[in-house]
């Protein structure tokens, strides 16, 4: 990795943690090239940029396939116990695929901090996970199994409808929220003893909703929604989910990620448009890319929005190291 | 090669409108701070008020370790084969997610001969013999392994479980049909009624409705009868207070809390109720 994509690589962890991206100090020599071409950019091609642009608003390649892993993911837990098929029991925060423990890393950091005791199930579950989620991408549990990001997605669509009649406005919110949530929820479950978050996870309220039946949990759920879809957008996954930091973290190292190829790209931005976490693809911005290929940082859930929005395929889904492999 | 993008120029002073938007969106996050936290925090009211005194799953920690080591992932509400075990609501606060067992409407009949649920829980939450480092209150600790009756011609007739989770009592002894003396006849708890149970004489491996066994006896020993543990109740010929001579069930130190009898007994409301999370008191 060159020093330049290494400063990169520490830059985008603090923009999770919730730092503001900035513009970047040091541009590689062949990226500035590309930069300076592109200044000479003609109307003809931004033309063509506008058409197909229009085009790849009707491609969905990936939210569908991502909706039906997700759906699918999620109906396996409620099938293995309605019909007692028994592939997958439990609940989003721990599980037995056929009889291997699975332990969702946040509420198992819960439980560790609140008991303050730890037994062998649980590590064997957690690290079972984390491997999992490790090769898979870290956030990538948020956009292919998280079922609060289904919701929150409808309730998405719904606030964008409502700011383009001019109803609402998207109240942005300070993104270091997050990171404060996630200490004070690991504080309060180490002083109180308590798995204080838990009790408020839409993850967790969600998932045994759909397995155990509903419950009056759901309604915190439903003022999450209400409150994203009249205030502020995608607020609870972009601004106090300290799901997503954890998983976030796990994604750091992970070796599947989009990858930004600077060449083709028409800069317009509609990836940041329909992006949860825009701040991660700040590269996109014409003049900011440090570099002719950039991987996107490890708050990137790896929903693949983006992908589909990008019209020239400057955006695309890369494990690191297979391209050299085959 | 870099110098066209440097950030480093001069920064100019912020204008009043993005003064006053930063000011805002600081307001917006201490409101979602304070909207989160307090949505939190209000886990803690039902605790603070202490309403709830749950039955938990057998072997489950003492009341404050099991909602720190529960996960809340229902396995043990999966395993039953009886569905004695539910999970907790929005009203439970921190216990949301958190099983319990309501044993007039279902209780632990102990028919997966296991205790399936211990097997289950991933945490530790449950467990069969509780680690060293947590203590064990007084009368918690049960004298032997219990026997289940169901069992007891088997090889290995004993429950692997080392504590109670309750205790049966005779809350209204004046309503008891074994101390008025009266039998029983018909559908305890009517036609409607849910609840399941093991019936060794019908199926050692499926438990059927309650209602689907009628009952006909010429003085009610129901709770005695359908106990699953070998010597926790029985019927007994007690003192009144006025000198006469009487029957009565009479809970012995074997009670594990399962809530059978609890569930079992045909008087509404009923006379015998476990007192949750309760020691054996000699």
């Amino acid at each position: 990795m060159s020093s330049i994509l290494r400063r990169r690589f520490f830059d985008q962890i603090a923009v999770m943690f919730g730092r503001e991206a900035k513009k970047p100090s040091e541009i590689s020599e062949r990226a500035q090239q590309v930069h300076v071409l592109k200044r000479a950019t003609n109307k003809e091609r931004l033309a063509e940029a506008a058409v197909a642009h229009e085009k790849a608003r009707t491609v969905h390649k990936w939210r569908n396939r991502r909706w039906a892993v997700l759906i699918a993911a999620n109906l396996m837990f409620t099938f293995s116990f309605w019909l007692d098929i028994q592939i997958l029991e439990g609940a989003l925060t721990a599980s037995r695929f056929v009889g291997f423990h699975l332990i969702d890393l946040n509420s198992a950091l819960q439980v560790m901090l609140a008991h303050k005791h730890i037994i062998v199930n649980l590590v064997i579950g957690t690290a079972t996970v984390f491997v999992l989620w490790l090769l898979l991408g870290g956030r990538t549990f948020c956009s292919w199994v998280c079922p609060y990001h289904l919701l929150a997605e409808g309730a998405e669509e719904l606030h964008l409808y409502l700011v383009r009649k001019k109803l609402v406005t998207d109240q942005n919110i300070d993104r270091r929220l997050r990171t404060l949530s996630w200490i004070v929820f690991a504080m309060l479950a180490i002083v109180t003893g308590y798995t204080v978050f838990e009790s408020i996870s839409p993850t967790g309220i969600l998932s045994r909703a759909l397995i155990y039946g509903p419950g009056l949990a759901l309604l915190w759920v439903l003022a999450l929604l209400v409150f994203e879809v009249f205030f502020s957008r995608r607020a609870w996954c972009r601004y106090a989910c300290p799901i997503g930091l954890t998983y976030g973290v796990v994604g750091i190292l992970s070796p599947l990620h989009v990858k930004y190829t600077l060449d083709s790209c028409f800069h317009e931005g509609d990836c940041r448009k329909v992006c949860l976490v825009p701040h991660v693809l700040d590269t996109v911005i014409k003049g900011r890319a440090v570099d002719i290929e950039i991987p996107i940082g490890p708050d990137c859930t790896r929903c693949g929005l983006c992908v589909d929005a990008c019209p020239t395929g400057s955006l695309s889904f890369d494990v690191k190291g297979l391209s050299k492999l085959l | 090669m870099s110098e066209p993008t440097s950030p480093d120029t001069v920064n100019p002073p912020p204008s009043r409108e993005r003064t006053r938007q930063s000011r805002r969106r600081w307001l917006r996050t201490v409101l979602l701070t304070g909207g989160v936290m307090g949505a939190a925090l209000s886990g803690f009211l039902p605790l603070v008020y202490a309403r709830t005194k749950r039955l938990r799953p057998p072997g489950a920690l003492d009341e404050k370790d099991f909602l720190a080591s529960c996960i809340k992932c229902g396995q043990c509400v999966q395993v039953c084969p009886v569905q004695a075990i539910k999970l907790a609501d929005l009203v439970d606060g921190v216990g949301v997610g958190v099983p319990y067992i309501d044993a007039r409407e279902q209780a632990c009949d102990f028919s997966c001969d296991a205790v399936q649920c211990i097997l289950a829980c991933p945490t530790g939450a449950l467990v069969y013999k509780k680690p060293a480092f947590l203590g064990m209150r007084k009368g918690a600790k049960l004298a032997a392994a219990p026997i289940l009756k169901a069992k007891e011609k088997d090889a290995e007739p004993t429950l692997n479980l080392s504590e109670r989770i309750g205790v049966a009592r005779l809350t209204r002894p004046e309503a008891c049909l074994a101390i008025q003396g009266k039998g029983f006849k018909g559908q305890v708890r009517g036609a409607t009624f849910k609840g399941r149970m093991r019936y060794m004489a019908v199926d050692r491996w499926k438990p059927i409705r309650v209602s689907e066994h009628p009952y006909d006896v010429a003085e009610c020993d129901l709770c005695v009868r359908e106990c699953p543990v070998k010597g926790a109740i029985s019927i007994e010929t007690v003192f009144a207070p006025d000198g006469t001579q009487r029957k009565s069930p009479v809970v012995h130190e074997p009670c594990v809390g399962c809530g059978v009898c609890e569930m079992i007994c045909p008087v509404e409301p009923t006379c015998i109720v476990i007192d949750a999370r309760e020691v054996w008191n000699t």
